[in-house]
């Protein structure tokens, strides 16, 4: 999907075409970062329950695998329901060495009128 | 019923513009009609409820609460593809504002029969404009009729125009309440086999209902495209006139009857203009006559198209004269009414100055006599401009002792 520059461009009649939030990196969002204490988490998947996207990934044993950090946006809902207190929330500037760069669809664009 | 009978299978019967409505929604079998009747349209609705309760049409019939659930119905099915029709006047028509720019918006291709009614208060169930005018930035395309047999050929031209791809906007078809909406008078119908021949089957583009194709309609969007969807729906009306004067030469091979977006009457060699719209004209016209009896040169502008808004056909029309008078059946209360404000404002860019009176009548349903428009006549002739907007039919206490 790509953003529509002239208004020829734009579909008339408000359509919108098919497409899916997989591609939407709405971890671009993103102000504080959730990191897991290995060593704490009895893999009680509660996070992975109140997740309000798709940003707690799981192993082939149902077992907490880590954050998605493509799709979590930092609302630190994991970290407020962990009965261990395994997950604390941490400033995304703390990481600034670490990759974050955008691969995916901006949030922003969500529901681009283009083909 | 009919006794006449040619070609297309046409046929003469008395009808009202209600009844010849009706009778094209019956021949034109629409997809879904979804309505809430009120007057002076209430024919529309009714009758063909009937059409639908015996069986004469394979019709959607939805029976909803109120206008503002008749015309989102409407937007609903016309976005899936189907053909729809409904109709309404005044209060019902202003309660289903807001769904307007959304019809338009989404290019739903709605064919709207808009008895002309003036809207409250004082309630007042007959005719003015003040219905119809404030639609006219809603995105529709306006026509407005002089008669019944208008109404009925304007519904069939408006079913082509409103779903042809370049155009893709739907159509509110405009007559007088009352005047025109149930005054008997002749109407040469088609027959139901040519109608169906002439208005086909609509071909929608992106209908919900095509899921292997799937798109949603009216999705949030905020500044990115929202500039872009208008600019679009102005593409839309841009279309309107070369689409339509393509198919109004269609219907005159159909019926020998025409209809350009300014109807001109003895207005070529006039000197003196009187622009004007639906019913009243007839009037002005028949004045015309009168006058061009007595050596007056006068002619009419009968303004067909509102929106859009036949601009150079109008300068055309104009240029050259001595005097014109725009007769408003609308006021805009604090600024220049509809008709006359288009009518200025395409004058602007002609060379020479056009003498222009304006004049508001008919509000509420006040009549228009042809002692009115011979008034308005001799004015032009006597060069007698005001500085303001004049009013037909209301008396004003300063000019009380100087009436008879």
């Amino acid at each position: 999907m790509s953003s529509p520059k002239s208004w020829q461009d734009v579909p008339p009649g408000t359509i919108a075409f098919g497409s899916t939030a997989l591609d939407v990196q709405t971890g671009l969002w993103r102000s504080m970062r959730p990191v897991i204490d290995e060593s704490k988490c009895i893999s009680c998947l509660r996070c992975w329950l109140q997740c309000p996207d798709m940003s707690i990934k799981t192993d082939e044993n149902s077992k907490l695998a880590g954050i998605d950090l493509f799709f979590c946006k930092g609302c630190g809902i994991c970290a407020s329901v962990c009965p261990v207190k395994a997950i604390s929330m941490h400033q995304e500037a703390d990481f600034h060495d670490q990759e974050n760069v955008k691969h995916g669809e901006h949030p922003g664009d969500v529901g681009a009128h283009v083909k | 019923m009919s006794n006449r009978k040619n070609n297309a299978g046409q046929h003469s019967q008395m009808a009202s513009g209600n009844i010849a409505f009706a009778e094209a929604m019956r021949q034109i079998n629409p997809d879904v009609v979804a309505a809430y009747p009120i007057t002076p349209s209430t024919d529309i609705p009714v009758k063909f409820a009937e059409y639908v309760a015996n069986g004469k049409v394979d019709s959607e019939y939805v029976a909803v609460e109120s206008e503002h659930s008749a015309i989102t119905a409407c937007v609903g099915a016309s976005v899936a593809g189907a053909r729809v029709m409904t109709a309404s006047s005044a209060n019902g028509v202003a309660l289903m504002h807001e769904i307007f720019p959304i019809a338009a918006s989404f290019r739903a291709p709605i064919v709207f029969g808009l008895v002309n009614r003036c809207a409250g208060a004082p309630v007042n169930i007959h005719c003015d404009h003040s219905d119809s005018m404030p639609e006219r930035d809603s995105g529709w395309i306006q026509i407005y009729c002089e008669d019944a047999q208008e109404v009925y050929d304007s519904v069939l031209l408006a079913v082509r125009l409103a779903e042809n791809k370049e155009v893709l906007t739907p159509v509110f078809v405009c007559q007088d309440g009352f005047i025109t909406s149930h005054c008997f008078e002749p109407v040469e119908f088609l027959g139901d086999e040519a109608v169906k021949n002439f208005v086909g089957e609509r071909d929608a583009h992106y209908p919900l209902l095509d899921v292997d194709n799937p798109v949603s309609y009216g999705s949030f969007t905020m500044s990115e495209y929202y500039f872009e969807i208008k600019r679009n729906q102005m593409e839309g009306m841009n279309h309107v006139f070369s689409v339509y004067n393509e198919l109004s030469e269609n219907l005159f091979a159909l019926t020998g009857r025409s209809y350009p977006p300014i109807d001109k009457y003895r207005a070529d060699d006039a000197d003196y203009l009187i622009v004007v719209m639906s019913s009243a004209a007839g009037v002005v016209k028949d004045v015309v006559d009168e006058l061009r009896d007595k050596g007056v040169k006068a002619g009419c502008l009968r303004v067909r198209f509102f929106r859009p808004f036949p601009k150079e056909e109008l300068v055309d029309a104009v240029r050259g004269k001595k005097g014109v008078a725009v007769l408003d059946r609308s006021a805009s209360i604090g600024g220049t009414a509809p008709l006359a404000s288009e009518v200025k404002s395409a004058l602007y860019g002609l060379d020479e100055r056009i003498p222009l009176q304006e004049y508001i009548f008919g509000l509420g349903g006040r009549d228009f006599y042809p002692k009115n428009a011979e008034d308005v006549f001799n004015a032009l002739a006597n060069n007698d401009y005001g500085s303001s907007v004049r009013f037909i039919g209301l008396l004003d206490k300063d000019e009380e002792n100087g009436r008879n």
